[in-house]
This record gives C-alpha cells, structure tokens and sequence, in this order.
C-alpha cells in the first residue's frame, strides 16, 4: 500500500509539466468556449469528462454549428482514435494483474501526455503513477478552462506562450535521455521528426489532421524499425 | 445555446471515452509475438517525436521564441535534466525571447 502511495507521488511530481501546459492550452479553450457561448460550467464540465484538446477545440466548433450527434461523435472518433493506439500500448504495459476497474480508471486519463510519460518509464507500470499523473494534470487541465473563460485575456499573453512550449519539452525530456544511450533510438527519433516535417510541407499530405498524422507515422516508422530491428527481450532494452 | 449543449458534451465524452477504453480493458493477456513487442517498443519515441516536432516551432508567440525553446529543451534534456525542469527551462528561455524579438 505504502509502495502505490510513493507510485501516486512520483505520478504527480512528473506531471508537474503536464499541469503547466495544460493550464495554458485549456486557458486557451476557455477563451474559445467563451465565444462559442458555452457557460463556464458547460466549458468545464466539457473539460472534466473528455480531457482532450483537439477533441475539444472541434466539440466547439460543431456546437457552433449545430452539426448533428452523429456528426459529433464521428468526428470524436477520428481526432481520438490515435488514443486507440496508445491504450493498446499501454495493455502491455501494466501488468497482466491489474483489475479491470483499475483499468477502467487508467483509460480514463490517456491523454497524449500521460501517455508519454507514463509508457517512458522502465518496468511495468503501476495505475497510481497514473491516478498521480491524472491527479494534477486533470486540476490543471479544468482550472485552465475555467480561468480562461472567467478571466480571458486578463493572463499577459506572454505567459500563456511561454507555457505553451511546456509540454512539448516534456516530450523531449522524455525521448531524448534514451536516445543519448542508444544510437538506434535517435535515428528513429530523427526519422520521425524530419518525417513529421515533410507532412507538413509536402501539399497533399499537408491535408491530413495532425491526430491522423501521428496514427500514419506511427504505424509507419514504429512497423518499419519493429521489422528492420526486432527486438528479442523488449524489459532488458528499457 | 440551450440544454443541448450537455447532449453534445456527453456524446463526446462518451465516444472519447470508449477509444481509451477498449484496447486497455481488451488486451488482458501479454503479448509474444516479437515483431508486435518491436513495434509497441519503439512506438512511444516515433509519436513523442512527431507530436513534438514541427510543432513546437509554432507553439509560442513566434518561431524564433519556439525554436530557442526547443533548442534549450534538447540540451537539458540531454544533460540528463528532469521533465520538470527541461520544461521550466524551456517556457523561461521562450519568455526572455519574446522579451527581446
């Protein structure tokens, strides 16, 4: 018992980041909601229960609009589906042992974010690192959106965009150590990001959401270096 | 806007939810296969990697600010920093940029 306490404690020190970058974001949906029209309730009651950005910023745009249920939830279904490949890779992850409630729970909290930075650490991993993650990220994620829309532009614009790099450093403290011991690693990690770069630039690819994009080269480079660099004991290389 | 706007959110909530939900309440037994345990391996660096880059250059008020962000997050990361504080590094270099440029 002791031991998941100091998992959930580990869990909320790492997610510090999450919490500061969420803030911003959902500072800025927040703004958004608010000239949508949503109420501060509805905006965080939006928050609380889908704890996605992209999801979210389209949930908007579609109320906006009045576009029908079904419109809504395919649409749901197409910026989150990359959530699907993460889930996946998160089954793994846990051990076999672990309680379908606690699962139940953990599903709750993939974000991209979490995701990162809960599938990053060696070993098997224990739901309260997540619930720990969870546990600041969700606050940080609702009281941006509420601040945002109570507030709005009273934030100096300044500290919103210096928040706003805080959880793609994140990432990179993630990726990065790992890469610095295993030459592999990096070129992956290179590969990715120069092919990430070209999606942006080349004119038909340039077309495609960002949520599908990161499901395409994902499957992609992940399938290639998985063929080309088999891996026979996955534990001893983390 | 009327009560509706709650009919919406739910739907959200709710698909959102289920695509989280599946593969991680489904997928109860370990994996074997070398090539699929390959692949779940190397998939956290390639998404990390593609979510964050370009990106990062257009998450701040200009790409000058982004990129020195991104530069600075690299080096301590690679200097073994933690995520909290490669992330505290990064948003105050992206401060002091938007300070001068």
């Amino acid at each position: 018992m002791n031991n998941n306490i100091t998992y959930w404690k580990n869990g909320v020190k790492d997610g510090i980041p999450i919490f500061l970058g969420y803030f911003a974001v959902s500072f800025t949906f927040g703004i958004m909601a608010k000239n949508a029209g949503l109420t501060p309730f509805e905006a965080v009651f939006m928050s609380l229960t889908n704890l996605t950005s992209a999801g979210q910023f389209a949930g908007l745009g579609l109320i906006g609009a009045s576009a029908t249920y079904l419109e809504m939830a395919v649409t749901q279904l197409i910026i989150n589906l990359r959530y699907c490949l993460m889930s996946f890779s998160l089954s793994q992850k846990l051990d076999i042992k672990t309680s379908l409630s606690q699962r139940l729970l953990v599903a709750f909290g993939i974000t991209d974010e979490i995701y990162g930075v809960s599938v990053c650490k060696s070993g098997k991993l224990n739901p309260f690192y997540n619930y720990g993650l969870m546990s600041i990220a969700i606050p940080g994620w609702t009281l941006g959106t509420f601040c945002g829309i109570i507030l709005g532009g009273l934030l100096p614009e300044r500290i919103i965009s210096a928040l706003s790099i805080a959880l793609y450093s994140m990432f990179i403290a993630i990726i990065i150590p790992p890469a610095k011991r295993n030459k592999l690693l990096a070129k992956i990690i290179l590969v990715s990001m120069l092919m990430s770069y070209l999606f942006t630039k080349i004119p038909l690819l340039s077309q495609i959401s960002p949520g599908f994009k990161i499901i395409i080269l994902t499957v992609l480079i992940a399938g290639a270096a998985a063929l080309l660099f088999p891996i026979k004991e996955v534990a001893n290389e983390q | 806007m009327n009560s509706n706007v709650y009919l919406y959110i739910l739907v959200m909530a709710v698909v959102t939810y289920l695509i989280r939900l599946v593969p991680i309440t489904l997928m109860r037994k370990e994996i074997k296969n070398v090539y699929i345990r390959s692949f779940l391996y190397y998939m956290p660096y390639v998404t990390l990697a593609v979510m964050t880059f370009p990106a990062i250059l257009s998450s701040t008020a200009n790409i000058w600010s982004g990129l020195v962000g991104f530069i600075v997050a690299i080096v301590f990361a690679y200097r073994g920093n933690n995520l909290f504080k490669v992330s505290l590094f990064a948003c105050f270099a992206v401060f002091i940029i938007e300070l001068i440029v």
